[in-house]
């Protein structure tokens, strides 16, 4: 039983971005990458269902340039067997990365496909819904609760008026919210290992995956900013201040 | 002239408020509007969604397996509907249920889909927010249907006034049965809704327990306001996951928002930046919170805050 875990190279979740000058994106040479955090939860998931014995080989999958071979690094560090490169220099948007995942998914036939329900450099939120759609499965998106048991699973998910339980038939796709789990951190010896295990190349057209069609990003800019505030020393200042914006009465 | 379906959210027979949002940007973009409701009986939702100003039809499909709203479920049946309406746009709020929903119809549309609307330049031109708010893209797309979310914070529920024409329609999709709904696990709570509320009071990492945060319900009842969390406040079990503000929780614009207790990291900070006045509370002089805040306030927050409560 597999599970298949794609992880992707996002810009730090602790740096500053930088819009660029010129409009054109962000600031992203020389800024600290790492793997997207909903994606380490997912590996970290992924790693804890092989434990429990409810799979026993986890496949990670990247889509995108050369750089992104850290960030499978990473995903074999944390106890995924090996991985699959989909080496792609250009954008890779959500509908291009879901049928490259359903590609991969179907040369491997795996009982769980984990996601991230965001990467946080696009905030879009969309590729796991996605890759269940194109392989006509179950999704379970925004999961804080996976049981696995068998050939079904119950996943509780975040929503905005609680907590949603499902119960969806495998294979499946879920897509991990924060609360799933929290990432073990990383050894040296599991790093070193990681160096070992196989990476396999592969390349759109090698998986006949063909670019979907995107969405065009005319320009970037600076969300506007706020004008500077007053500090005060006291809650009655603090209150006054509150009234004579007309806050409260 | 586009043709616009908007996707309604709905439940225990009332409209979510965020459909009013969606039809807001729906107004925005122009040009025929359309409400789909799917339902086990939607008589009610529709009913309310016809007296929306603006909108031209609301589309009732009633089948059982709509019930819960689940996206496997719906997805096939809007990508049909998107199809035999001649819909150029298919539209729902950025709210848990939208996400989870239109990327799954977008891909069976064989298109992209635009996250979080949050301001519209033309009818396939539009900005979305992306790096926790803090780059604004303006993005384009020549894809048909043009399938979007909407920030819900980025506008005001359109006004009521209209009178819809209702018609009732059946889908031939063939529904899946892989998915199958258990439980939900909602909050009950007399106070504001947070997404809706004019005024927000929110706690962090420094409350320590969730006993402490009866502090901060006193302040929003005193307030009439909705009460937010951090993520730190959520993940430490102080209050339930529905509260969390912030990029991956809850984008909330109210009037007044006092975050107490938090540090203001760029996640949280990304929830509030609509927020019309951002009031902190913070020991810490240094805290970033301090960089947005309208009015700031240094101090230990379990001195403030009774003091706050009873002056107010
Ligand atoms: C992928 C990802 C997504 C995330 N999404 C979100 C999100 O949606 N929302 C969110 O909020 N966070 C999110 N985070 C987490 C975020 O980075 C911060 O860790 C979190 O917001 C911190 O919460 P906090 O401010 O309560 O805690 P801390 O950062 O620990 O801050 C506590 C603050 O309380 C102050 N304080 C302590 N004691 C007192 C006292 N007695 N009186 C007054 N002040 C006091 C301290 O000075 C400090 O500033 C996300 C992180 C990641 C990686
Ligand atoms: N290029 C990519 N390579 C690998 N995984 C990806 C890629 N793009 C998206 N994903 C996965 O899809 C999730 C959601 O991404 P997005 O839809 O872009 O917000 C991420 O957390 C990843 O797990």
């Amino acid at each position: 039983m597999k599970a298949l875990v794609s992880v992707k190279r996002v810009v730090d979740f602790n740096v500053r971005i930088q819009v660029k000058p010129d409009g054109s994106g962000v600031v992203t040479d020389g800024v600290k990458h790492a793997m997207n955090p909903f994606d380490e939860i997912a590996m970290e998931e992924a790693v804890r269902l092989k434990e429990k014995g409810k799979i026993t080989e986890i496949i990670a999958v990247t889509i995108g340039g050369a750089k992104c071979e850290e960030t499978l690094r990473t995903a074999l560090a944390f106890g995924a067997d090996r991985a699959v490169h989909v080496k792609e220099e250009g954008e890779v948007q959500p509908l291009t990365a879901a049928r490259a995942l359903a590609a991969v998914v179907k040369k491997e036939s795996p009982l769980l496909v984990l996601l991230g329900k965001q990467a946080i450099d696009d905030d879009n939120g969309q590729t796991g819904q996605m890759l269940a759609a194109l392989l006509d499965c179950a999704q379970a998106t925004f999961a804080s609760k996976v049981e696995v048991d068998g050939n079904k699973a119950k996943v509780t998910r975040e929503i905005d008026a609680g907590l949603e339980t499902l119960e969806i038939d495998l294979p499946a796709v879920v897509t991990t919210d924060l609360r799933l789990n929290e990432p073990r951190y990383l050894k040296l010896p599991d790093i070193m290992k990681a160096k070992k295990k196989p990476i396999e190349p592969v390349s759109l057209a090698d998986l006949g995956v063909e670019v979907a069609p995107a969405v065009k990003h005319l320009k970037t800019t600076n969300p506007p900013v706020r004008g500077k505030g007053v500090v005060v020393k006291t809650v009655d200042e603090l209150v006054a201040a509150l009234k004579q914006k007309g806050l409260i009465s | 002239m586009s043709k616009i379906l908007i996707v309604a959210q709905h439940s225990g027979g009332k409209l979510n408020a965020g459909t009013a949002k969606a039809l807001a940007c729906a107004q925005k973009i122009g040009g025929d509007i359309e409400i789909a409701v799917f339902a086990t009986d939607g008589s009610s939702v529709a009913a309310e969604a016809a007296k929306l100003g603006g909108v031209k039809t609301v589309v009732q499909v009633d089948n059982p397996a709509n019930d819960h709203g689940l996206a496997a479920v719906l997805a096939p049946q809007i990508a049909e509907l998107a199809k035999s309406r001649g819909a150029s746009h298919v539209l729902a709020a950025g709210s848990t249920f939208g996400k989870d929903l239109l990327p799954r119809v977008a891909a069976l549309l064989g298109v992209p889909q635009v996250s979080d609307i949050m301001l519209v330049h033309a009818p396939n031109k539009f900005d979305r927010p992306t790096y926790a708010g803090n780059a604004v893209v303006t993005v384009e797309t020549s894809a048909s249907p043009v399938v979007a979310t909407v920030r819900q914070a980025s506008f005001q529920a359109a006004a009521a006034g209209g009178s819809a024409a209702i018609e009732k329609v059946s889908t031939s999709a063939k529904l899946p049965t892989h998915t199958r709904f258990v439980s939900i696990e909602a909050q009950k709570s007399e106070r504001p809704d947070l997404q809706s509320a004019g005024r927000v009071v929110s706690g962090g990492r420094a409350f320590g327990s969730s006993d402490n945060f009866k502090l901060l319900y006193a302040l929003a009842d005193k307030l009439g306001a909705g009460v937010g969390a951090s993520r730190a406040a959520v993940d430490s079990g102080y209050v339930p996951n529905d509260m969390q503000v912030g990029q991956t929780g809850k984008i909330i614009a109210p009037e007044l928002y006092v975050a107490i207790g938090i540090s203001g990291a760029i996640q949280h900070l990304a929830g509030i930046k609509d927020a019309r006045t951002i009031v902190a509370i913070n020991k810490d002089a240094e805290a970033p919170i301090f960089e947005v805040a309208d009015i700031g306030l240094v101090g230990d927050l379990f001195q403030i805050l009774p003091e706050l409560t009873q002056k107010l």
